[in-house]
């Protein structure tokens, strides 16, 4: 049991790994936004890393960038829309519904439906067989074997 | 019946979305420039630091922004044949140094040959951020009035410069000023 739960310990405190280098803005406002924007935004490098997460040279420009930004008082949709401006929206995280992501917000929901209409199928065709009767025989072995373990 | 339908179905989609995967490249991340004015710079040259160029002083020529580092494995690789474009002379090649070194950026160009017929600095990465580099070597094509019309990511290859981009440089040549 022990290993057990040391393995838990360690697995739920090893995501947080974030913040390679630390930046401090004046206002909690300010740093509020830092935080989440570089949560939000992706390196491009790494692609399956926020620029908060990565080591790459090139996500700690775009902090020294959203930082820098924020210090002159830039707000987080303009930062966002300088972002996309250079990068695409492939930059955010949580990309705007357009029709070029359609698959990707809509797709989820439609494999949903699917799995769903599967189901209901399945449970459909199982009440329309009616369900197996047992024959006098096989119930007669079914309560001695009953039986037998219930003297046990 | 169905009992071979429902495999057989499942069988052909996983296909048909891992056949699509594997012509997808991740890395080719679609620039939102293409058709728009390439953005403005100030950047000191590689060669003469007191000199300032921006893309003004390229305007009326179909040039190419290339970006490029010392430090830069694939841009080994792209370099030959960069040298051999410059040579044919189809279009102005403009290099941006790309967080590098000035010793060691002029030292790759002595000892690789220079493709460049002129390279800027961007020491601390911003012109780079402003053109939306994410990846070096990147190669953009852009018209005379300044628009930039593409964008090779990765190292450009013979094969690439022969069927896409002197196509197009010839193409840009004709268009008016």
């Amino acid at each position: 049991m022990k290993p057990f739960l040391l393995m838990l310990v360690l697995i739920l405190f090893s995501g947080k790994s974030a913040a390679v280098d630390f930046r401090q803005l004046e206002n909690p406002e300010q740093q509020a936004a830092y935080e989440s924007l570089t949560s939000e935004l992706r390196c491009l490098v790494c692609q399956n890393q926020t620029i908060k997460d990565s080591n790459a040279e090139l996500a700690s420009d775009l902090r020294r960038q959203v930082y820098e930004m924020l210090q002159q008082g830039k707000t987080k949709e303009e930062i966002v829309v300088f972002m996309t401006d250079r990068y695409g929206d492939f930059v955010l995280y949580n990309p705007p519904f357009k029709i070029i992501t359609g698959l990707l917000w809509l797709g989820p929901a439609f494999f949903l439906l699917i799995g769903l209409a599967t189901i209901l199928f399945i449970v459909r065709r199982q009440r329309s067989t009616p369900a197996n009767r047992l024959s006098a025989e096989q119930a007669q072995k079914i309560r001695k074997l009953l039986e037998t373990s219930d003297s046990n | 019946m169905l009992k071979y339908i429902i495999p057989l179905a499942l069988f052909v989609t996983i296909s048909v979305f891992l056949a699509l995967g594997l012509k997808l490249k991740p890395n080719e991340i679609p620039s939102p420039f293409i058709g728009k004015p390439a953005p403005v710079f100030s950047a000191s040259r590689l060669d003469a630091p007191e000199q300032k160029l921006s893309p003004k002083d390229f305007k009326g020529q179909v040039w190419l922004f290339n970006v490029w580092a010392s430090w830069c494995v694939s841009c080994r690789a792209e370099h030959p044949v960069l040298n051999e474009l410059a040579q044919q002379q189809k279009a102005v090649i403009v290099g941006l140094n790309y967080k590098d070194k000035t010793d060691a950026a002029l030292n790759w160009l002595r000892t690789l040959g220079n493709p460049y017929n002129v390279s800027i600095m961007d020491q601390d990465g911003r012109i780079g951020i402003d053109w939306g580099v994410y990846g070096v070597p990147e190669t953009f094509v852009v018209d005379k009035k300044g628009v930039i019309r593409y964008k090779h990511t990765g190292p450009v290859s013979a094969n690439a410069v022969e069927q896409t981009l002197l196509p197009l440089i010839a193409q840009l040549q004709a268009e008016p000023e």
